[in-house]
């Protein structure tokens, strides 16, 4: 593809990112970071998150697995995790953390199980979307 | 940092350039605003640093607040803000919050991805300064250095109103010396009172547990090394902060250092005024007994002569004196100079009164107080008419200082317990100061020379044998350095030695000079808790030596007697780089500055300085004024003191400015604790 189309197509899959809300504004303030030290500071940003966040997600798997289940716990490594997530802009994850809040809030074991599994699947969904941007994008200023 | 300045030379002026923040240059502000920031999220980090940075300021980052901590610690004054998450694995974010604003009085910005109105409460509860809800947004972080300002902007008033009335007066008003000792003096007073009984608590507990806020006693070494630091930086760069870093005490925190500072400034801006009116202040002075002076003439002569005679001052009842000069009315004795002596200690208002004798009285305005010659006031009746006369200043408080050892010199006190009498004896000299004005000679210590006469009225007269005749009674006196000194608003540091007194003459401090009497004067008592066992130990050797020894302020002292101990003599401590300026200023105009003077005298530094003042008494007067200038202390925003990123600082500046103008005027001397240079020959006696 020629260059002026990649980038065509890098800022279409931006674009849909925020429409369909998988992005807030957090990552243009990302993106407005950027200098010459980090030309691309969103994505070492994105990077660094997924990195970092696994260790959280492990950390939550392994909490809800136990009996009886601590929500305190529970929504301490959450508000940790969605603390992070926040920083990148990740407005779907946060969405279904705060689902998982709510849960840990009314003691709901089960229903801390669901959502979980719900922020989980929006954590990778976003994982694969960035990525695919951020390939097409990379091409583009290639 | 030189703990000790050993001769002259200013202990802080051999500590490292302040953190690298002092290199930051104000007018670039905020540029340069150096972040501390904590977080245990990498991500979250990696943001901040960047969008910080995008602002142009400098920023450290960990993610334990142990670290944090840590590193807090190292560089006492290498940041001017901590921003922290809330939600921490090591440590609770509050809890940090907690632990910096103890030891390092920094702002802290708290931050959470939690918008829950009761953490943001808790925020506000734990003193933090602003609380940001994450994801943070650039925007947020660009006004950040707002809270750096006004941090310091509330520490300066706070010192304002505890030091003087005149707050947010940062001109200063050589004329209306009068005028506002007495106002000053109520207010002050109130203040004085109120810290001097916090103070006082503390200060008999004697104990230096660290950290402990409240009360530092500023003893004579402490002082000194204060002077120095603030010596270094210049009066108007010396905002706490790097005040703090240079003086490297461990356990003192910025705000110590910058509720001393105003002190000090208004005890230059004082000596300055007090000069200028010291033939005014004398005769109210002599009337009103009392003396407000309380706090500074604490030392007054009257009670560090007592002491002095007896050979040695009792830390307490320097104390008492000082709190009697503060007006405290205590009878403190045992006390150390409570932070509230400080504060009488520079500001000069309380110099008039204490000369008069800290009675309690500190407010008692009405006697306008000149430190330097006040002492009769304070002094007994008769002492202080005898002492009166001549010169007024600090002789009233030396004066008054017998009366009631305990009060006059509430900076008496504080010096002979935390300090070495030395400074005491200034106080003392004071005695003789009052008649000394005839025999000083040289030191008008009616000049008005504030602090001078603090110090100089020991020494000043040097013939303090004669005076003490006169004063003698007044041993008690503070041997504020009734009017000698003049140059040394000296009032404020009862450290004066006490004239005469034998002991007093602890060292040189009184130069009779009239500036001496900052010097050395009886050091401070101001007495920082956490040092005192540092300092008291050194500062009482250095008392019953001062006391003791100095017989004769007169060459003796200029050889500094004051080393060691005095320091803290309020006239001699002013800081030896006062005593050059004391000379310039003359009129106190920086009493406070002129009080920073003698502050400063740190050891060694004190005698020198005394020396240097009472060289120049006549001159201190004039340098005085100059000085009281700075005494603004208040508007430097000592907030951070490391740079000047607030052009606030300027009220240091001023002083210290003048200070050291008046110093390359002086030539000998002073500067900075050097008082070599300087000789009590000066003297005219």
């Amino acid at each position: 593809m020629k260059k002026a189309e990649l980038q065509q197509e890098a800022a279409s899959i931006r674009r849909s990112l925020f429409d369909q809300g998988y992005l807030d504004e957090q990552f243009e303030e990302l993106e407005g970071l950027r200098d010459d030290s980090n030309p691309n500071f969103e994505e070492e940003i994105v990077n660094l998150f997924y990195n970092d966040s696994a260790r959280m997600i492990n950390n939550l798997e392994r909490a809800l697995t136990r009996s009886p289940m601590q929500f305190d716990k529970l929504d301490d490594y959450m508000h940790q995790f969605k603390g992070s997530c926040s920083g990148i802009g990740a407005k779907r994850v946060k969405l279904e953390c705060s689902r998982f809040h709510e849960c840990c809030a009314a003691r709901d074991a089960e229903g801390c199980i669901r959502t979980f599994q719900q922020v989980k699947h929006e954590y990778t969904t976003l994982k694969r979307q960035l990525q695919t941007y951020f390939q097409v994008a990379k091409q583009a200023d290639a | 940092m030189n703990l000790s300045n050993g001769k002259g030379s200013m202990s802080t002026v051999s500590s490292p350039a302040v953190s690298k923040s002092g290199d930051i240059v104000s007018d670039q502000f905020p540029a340069g605003l150096r972040v501390l920031l904590v977080d245990d999220d990498p991500t979250c980090l990696m943001i901040l640093e960047k969008m910080l940075r995008t602002c142009l300021y400098e920023v450290t980052k960990c993610n334990r607040a142990e670290i944090a901590l840590t590193y807090l610690r190292e560089n006492k004054n290498g940041y001017d803000i901590v921003i922290s998450d809330v939600h921490m694995p090591d440590m609770d974010g509050f809890k940090l919050l907690e632990h910096i604003g103890l030891e390092m009085d920094l702002p802290v910005i708290m931050m959470s991805a939690d918008d829950g109105k009761n953490v943001v409460m808790k925020g506000v509860t734990h003193g933090a300064c602003d609380y940001l809800i994450k994801p943070v947004r650039i925007e947020a972080l660009k006004n950040i250095w707002q809270h750096v300002i006004r941090k310091r902007k509330n520490e300066w008033k706070d010192l304002e109103q505890s030091g003087s009335a005149e707050e947010g007066d940062q001109k200063q008003r050589p004329t209306d010396e009068v005028d506002y000792s007495s106002s000053a003096n109520e207010g002050n007073w109130r203040n004085a009172k109120k810290r001097r009984d916090e103070d006082e608590e503390a200060e008999e507990r004697d104990d230096s547990s660290t950290l402990k806020k409240p009360r530092v006693v500023w003893s004579v070494e402490l002082h000194q090394q204060f002077v120095a630091a603030v010596n270094q930086l210049g009066i108007d760069k010396a905002v706490p902060k790097k005040i703090l870093e240079l003086m490297n005490v461990p356990g003192l925190t910025r705000e110590n250092v910058a509720s001393h500072l105003q002190k000090y400034r208004l005890y230059l801006r004082r000596l300055s005024g007090v000069s200028q009116h010291q033939g005014n202040l004398n005769n109210s002075f002599i009337s009103s007994q009392e003396a407000t002076f309380g706090a500074i003439s604490s030392l007054s002569g009257t009670d560090l002569q007592t002491f002095a005679a007896a050979g040695q001052l009792p830390p307490q009842s320097l104390a008492t004196l000082q709190a009697a000069g503060l007006g405290r009315s205590t009878a403190k004795t045992g006390m150390p100079m409570p932070l509230v002596d400080q504060r009488n200690l520079f500001s000069f208002e309380n110099p008039r009164l204490r000369f008069g004798e800290g009675q309690q009285q500190y407010g008692s305005s009405s006697k306008p107080m000149n430190l330097l010659h006040g002492i009769p006031t304070n002094m007994e009746p008769k002492q202080l008419a005898s002492l009166h006369q001549s010169t007024q200043p600090l002789g009233s408080l030396n004066m008054r200082v017998n009366a009631s050892p305990s009060q006059s010199n509430p900076l008496l006190m504080q010096i002979s317990q935390s300090q070495p009498r030395g400074h005491m004896l200034n106080e003392l000299n004071v005695p003789h100061v009052p008649r000394l004005p005839t025999s000083m000679g040289q030191s008008p210590v009616s000049n008005g020379s504030p602090g001078s006469a603090l110090g100089r009225n020991g020494i000043s007269d040097n013939s303090r044998g004669a005076a003490y005749s006169s004063v003698p009674q007044t041993s008690s006196m503070l041997n504020f350095p009734l009017s000698q000194t003049t140059e040394m608003p000296a009032s404020s540091f009862p450290l004066r030695n006490t004239p005469d007194m034998s002991s007093i003459t602890s060292k040189g401090v009184y130069q009779d000079g009239g500036s001496s009497g900052m010097k050395g004067s009886s050091g401070f008592v101001l007495s920082y808790d956490i040092f005192n066992e540092l300092h008291q130990h050194k500062s009482r050797e250095w008392e019953v030596q001062n006391m003791g020894q100095n017989p004769s302020y007169d060459a003796s002292q200029n050889a500094n007697p004051l080393q060691g101990n005095i320091d803290v003599s309020p006239s001699v401590l002013v800081h030896q780089g006062f005593s050059s300026n004391q000379h310039q200023m003359g009129q106190n105009r920086d009493a406070a500055s002129v009080g920073k003077a003698m502050f400063s005298l740190g050891e060694g530094m004190q005698s020198a300085n005394f020396q240097n003042i009472g060289q120049h008494q006549g001159f201190q007067n004039t340098l005085l004024t100059d000085n009281s200038v700075r005494v603004k202390a208040e508007r430097i925003p000592d907030a951070n003191s490391q740079t000047n990123l607030f052009p606030e600082n300027y009220g240091q500046e001023d002083l210290m400015s003048a200070l050291l103008k008046q110093q390359e005027g002086m030539g000998p001397a002073e500067n900075e604790f050097d008082f070599d240079g300087y000789s009590i020959d000066n003297i005219p006696v």
